[in-house]
């Protein structure tokens, strides 16, 4: 069948089941439009700005394990969506971009909306391609989709010049692709895992910390088993959160610059352990060299080859998708007769409880002021642990991560490694348009929402009833934070004056706005917004503590072991 | 310490920026860098000279093969190899200094091969100390222009890097 490659760039994207399209038209892709507008089976989700377009998409496929599909157009288009493809190629989120580019003739000669988009994207993307050809298209989509969901997965961007769109050729979907300089490993060494289960069996202080790897290959199952098998300690990274059950007791919280003291204390005194998924990054161990005072085996399970004994040496690596690992990890422990010392593992566990009895995640609760902890953990309550929380980045953050206990996985939605304010109004609609029926909440603050906050348009018109939790502190929360301990109190820019009255902005833009300005309504503002208002996007406004900081914290630089447990250790 | 880098890699436009963005995004240290198709036109080899720790070539080599356009990598220096450059020089050649280069050019078995009433273009294969004794073997006022293709290495014996 001949087509343009417009229809052949949908023709693609319906070959590849995509559900959503998340975009914003312009010159370039005008023709890319007009096929879209010619079909059912992709619905295209208009936003307000490109970078809510890739972030979006981005949230729903966190929220699942799809590709997450955007469509820019070009210059202005493009850049815009730069931020959003760096955000999810820092936490390997698999997307494909499409991006209109000027006409192929007019590609250097400055033309209107020109820029060199594949450049632009280069060091932020997995893969990128310039399409100069209607007869590559397909295959190149098809390159595109494999790329972006294989090996460590990450966003890949498609620049397609307006000419290539209107021109014809005979369509055809490859149905393989295979590319002779990309071959991800993706079973685990046998005689290397062997040798971790080994060094697992014979540990007498063992850990096990895992990241977003665990997530991205839905392995929280394998996780989940091997841990109880061995009856070790387990913390979750930012990223991996859900990775493991919150609520469970061989649980110790997240690790690193916020994470807990006994996750902190227990990564840095164990003698062996298990990474999974996880790139032993500068916000969880802290400072490398501190780290590696202690002497441990560290065995390092990973997809991608770089992060093995990149910030960190390690003894054993294991180069491998992680549920294909852990698979096999739990296969030779049950075939096996060995099992973990028990005296060991007890006298190592009394340790570990000692250290959770430090309860640092106490906060000095108050009835006239609302602290921002309490309101995550209502939250938390209100919607059984079972919401798909996002958020943006600071403070808020922390807290989400901190007091809202994630059981299961890809229900924490989060920029971990760009730290991109802004992403959690649309990761919430991507997560809210992947699960149509789950509770959405995105946690955020006065000046993180404001950076996407045009978005509550787009949530209008897809009636997306998000639930939008404002920890309002009229500060810059963690730019404060660091000011105050590290800069003498010198809050410069840290002060936003003249905030907009976010309920009746809420309204202006046609959804419910709440204000919540004691602790005693918390509760029921919540309940109000997920029961009498279920269908309906509410904005909740919570005026919170402006001076609460985020605790414990390992300032930058220091070890693991050198944590501010609270504001008396200032 | 010095690293002698070779790969191949898909000939495709962008690939060549994806590797010297990755040295330059990454900082590590490039020395020289060739490129040039192979006997199969689809594929480029590339011969990059870096210095590192080991682990940062450690590193450089995973994030190399990381690159979805990269074939095969391989640090040639790791054992044994051999290495070569070409050097066209132009040089002053009037008076009693036309012979001398000459003769200079003679013992380093380089050619002159273009020939004015005033100048030479010499054409000099070698490692890059036989190069750099070469230039520093001329009188320093002498030499009008000198360009360097960068190192080239292939490994000895039965080590190939091939497809």
């Amino acid at each position: 069948m001949v087509l343009t490659g417009a229809e052949i760039v949908i023709r693609c994207l319906q070959e590849e089941k995509v559900e959503y399209v998340f975009g914003y038209p312009g010159g370039a892709v005008l023709y890319l439009y007009d096929a879209l507008f010619q079909q059912e089976d992709v619905r295209h989700v208009l936003v307000r700005h490109e970078q809510a377009a890739v972030h979006a998409a981005d949230g729903f496929a966190r929220s699942t394990d799809k590709v997450g599909v955007a469509m820019v157009t070009s210059g202005p288009g493009a850049t815009n969506a730069v931020t959003g493809i760096a955000t999810a190629y820092c936490d390997s989120i698999p997307l494909v971009i499409i991006s209109g580019q000027v006409p192929t003739a007019a590609i250097g000669q400055d033309a209107f909306q020109e820029v060199d988009t594949v450049g632009i994207t280069r060091p932020c993307v997995k893969h990128n391609f310039l399409v100069r050809d209607v007869r590559d298209i397909a295959a190149t989509i098809k390159k595109a989709f494999y790329l972006a969901r294989t090996g460590r997965p990450g966003p890949v961007l498609v620049d397609i010049p307006k000419d290539i769109t209107i021109a014809k050729c005979e369509f055809e979907y490859p149905k393989e692709i295979s590319l002779r300089s990309y071959n991800p490993v993706v079973r685990g060494h046998q005689g290397q895992i062997k040798k971790a289960v080994q060094l697992l069996l014979e540990a007498k202080r063992p850990m096990i910390y895992t990241g977003g790897g665990v997530v991205l290959s839905d392995a929280a199952e394998q996780l989940t088993k091997l841990t109880r098998l061995l009856g070790y300690p387990v913390t979750n990274t930012l990223m991996g959160l859900g990775g493991y059950p919150a609520s469970d007791r061989q649980y110790l919280g997240m690790p690193g610059m916020h994470g807990t003291y006994e996750a902190n204390m227990s990564m840095h005194y164990c003698d062996v352990l298990l990474a999974v998924g996880a790139r032993f990054d500068d916000r969880v161990i802290g400072n490398p060299a501190h780290f590696a005072e202690e002497p441990r085996k560290i065995i390092h399970v990973d997809i991608d080859p770089s992060s093995i004994s990149k910030r960190v040496k390690v003894d054993v690596p294991i180069v491998g998708d992680v549920k294909d690992v852990l698979d096999e990890m739990i296969r030779q422990l049950e075939s096996g007769a060995a099992r973990p010392n028990g005296e060991h593992l007890s006298a190592w566990w009394k340790q570990i409880e000692e250290w959770r009895s430090r309860d640092c995640m106490a906060y000095k609760n108050s009835d006239e002021i609302i602290k921002p902890q309490f309101v995550v953990q209502k939250l938390w309550e209100v919607t059984g642990g079972n919401a798909i929380v996002t958020s943006d980045v600071g403070q808020h953050q922390m807290w989400a991560a901190q007091y809202y206990r994630f059981d299961q996985p890809r229900r924490w939605l989060n920029s971990g490694g760009l730290g991109t304010m802004g992403v959690g109004m649309p990761y919430a609609m991507g997560a809210q348009l992947a699960h149509p029926d789950a509770q959405v909440a995105c946690i955020t603050g006065e000046a993180s929402i404001q950076m996407n906050i045009q978005e509550l348009s787009t949530c209008k018109q897809f009636r997306l009833p998000i639930k939008i939790c404002n920890l309002n502190n009229r500060y810059l929360g963690m730019v404060r934070q660091w000011q105050q301990i590290f800069h003498g109190g010198r809050y410069s820019e840290s002060y936003m004056d003249s905030l907009p009255d976010f309920a009746k902005l809420a309204e202006a833009y046609g959804h419910v706005g709440i204000r919540v300005d004691r602790p005693a309504d918390v509760e029921d503002a919540i309940r109000e917004a997920f029961v009498k208002h279920k269908n309906e996007l509410v904005f909740l406004d919570f005026q919170v503590d402006q001076t609460e900081n985020v605790y414990p914290m390992v300032q930058g630089g220091k070890g693991l072991t050198e944590m501010i447990l609270s504001a008396e250790d200032l | 310490m010095r690293h002698v880098i070779s790969l191949l890699i898909e000939n495709e436009s962008g690939a060549l920026s994806r590797v010297s963005g990755l040295f330059s995004a990454r900082g590590y240290n490039i020395e020289s860098l060739t490129v040039a198709p192979t006997e199969d036109a689809s594929m480029s080899r590339m011969t990059i000279v870096t210095s590192g720790s080991d682990d940062i070539i450690e590193q450089i080599t995973k994030q190399l093969n990381k690159l979805v356009e990269v074939v095969k990598v391989v640090d040639i220096s790791e054992a044994a190899h051999i290495e070569r450059e070409l050097m066209l020089i132009k040089v002053r050649a009037t008076g009693k200094d036309r012979e001398e280069v000459k003769r200079t050019a003679d013992i380093f078995r380089a050619r002159i091969i273009d020939v004015t009433d005033a100048s030479y273009v010499v054409e000099l294969t070698g490692n890059q100390a036989k190069l750099d004794a070469f230039v520093d073997a001329l009188d320093p006022a002498l030499i009008l222009e000198t360009v360097r293709s960068g190192v080239c290495g292939i490994g000895r014996g039965d080590r190939v890097l091939k497809l």
